[in-house]
């Protein structure tokens, strides 16, 4: 096998990080499913936090481990090129401490559900304030009310240039197409903001 | 060597028969730096004496490049334990890693270009 060739290694893949984002039960799962080439795996991180409660006393040390499960898809786009899809564990309101997972994120798809629009806030305001770049990603259940997209965009008081679009998370074009819409948005926005 | 990556050491309903830190003989960081994404491969040599039999079905887990995510994953260990066993497989000579290249800077346009070229080809 090539990579044995421990004189002359052949490079490894490079690997690139997307998140998948959003409430529980919105189909952050079904998403990373349909446009990964391996199952969706899971895989759990024990995390540790400082706690930042009032009931902490001076002088404990004041720090709670919590384990953080995610789900994880692969797309291999070329032998040189792995793209990863992370999915933030949407149950646990801890993941936010958990600086692995989102440091070195390209950028992120916030899955939204129009029947609990709420329930996705944690993630777009998380994300605007570490500077990572994200689409909104509807995703159209069945029997869920349509709206525009300027409504979600007034109602979750998204900026202008965040893209918003429509999808069905249960069909790989359909999630194949959120993806290109996130990388297109991240070459728009690289080249305003760093011109050749 | 007959070691199987999908042939963990579990009981159904039960899960894993060990305690994960037990794995690693109670070490809970790994000394080489190593992220969820860096890509991991067996050399295919390398002294394997010291290593139990943990070490080896994460080997067989990267006879083919595959993430720290996905080996722990598979392993059905946290991503800290599996780190640990990662490091100790590279420092016997047994597998090499590669960290992600850089794959967060978002103004690097010819990577942006190879994602979309990828991802549009998939349609």
């Amino acid at each position: 096998m090539a990579y044995n060739d421990a004189s002359n290694p052949l490079p490894l893949p490079a690997t690139v990080k997307l998140l998948v984002a959003g409430g529980f039960g919105v189909g952050k799962t079904t998403f990373i499913g349909s446009v990964s080439e391996i199952e969706p795996l899971t895989t759990e991180e024990i995390i540790t936090e400082a706690s930042v409660g009032i009931d902490s006393l001076d002088g404990v040390a004041g720090k709670t481990t919590t384990t953080v499960a995610f789900d994880f898809g692969r797309i291999t786009l070329n032998p040189g090129l792995i793209l990863y899809l992370f999915g933030t564990p949407g149950q646990d309101r801890f993941w936010f401490m958990w600086d692995e997972l989102s440091t070195g994120a390209l950028g992120a798809v916030v899955l939204a559900d129009t029947r609990r629009l709420e329930s996705c806030f944690g993630a777009v305001d998380f994300f605007e304030s570490r500077g990572i770049k994200f689409v909104v990603a509807v995703n159209e259940f069945d029997g869920a009310f349509r709206y525009e997209p300027e409504e979600i965009r007034a109602a979750l008081d998204l900026k202008p240039h965040v893209p918003i679009i429509m999808c069905d998370a249960r069909a790989p074009r359909s999630a194949t197409e959120v993806l290109i819409s996130l990388i297109q948005h991240l070459l728009e926005t690289s080249m305003t903001s760093s011109p050749r | 060597m007959s070691f199987r990556g999908d042939e963990a050491w579990l009981d159904g309903d039960a899960g894993r028969l060990v305690r994960p830190y037990a794995v690693t003989n109670g070490r809970t960081s790994a000394p080489l730096q190593l992220d969820l994404l860096s890509m991991v491969v067996a050399t295919g040599t390398g002294s394997y004496g010291s290593l139990e039999p943990d070490h080896m079905q994460a080997l067989g887990l990267c006879l083919r490049p595959a993430s720290v995510a996905e080996i722990a994953a598979r392993l059905r260990l946290p991503a800290v334990v599996t780190k640990v066993l990662i490091s100790d497989l590279v420092d016997c000579g047994a597998a090499r890693t590669a960290s992600p290249q850089s794959s967060s800077d978002t103004s690097d346009q010819v990577l942006l270009e190879r994602l979309l070229d990828g991802l549009q080809r998939r349609l």
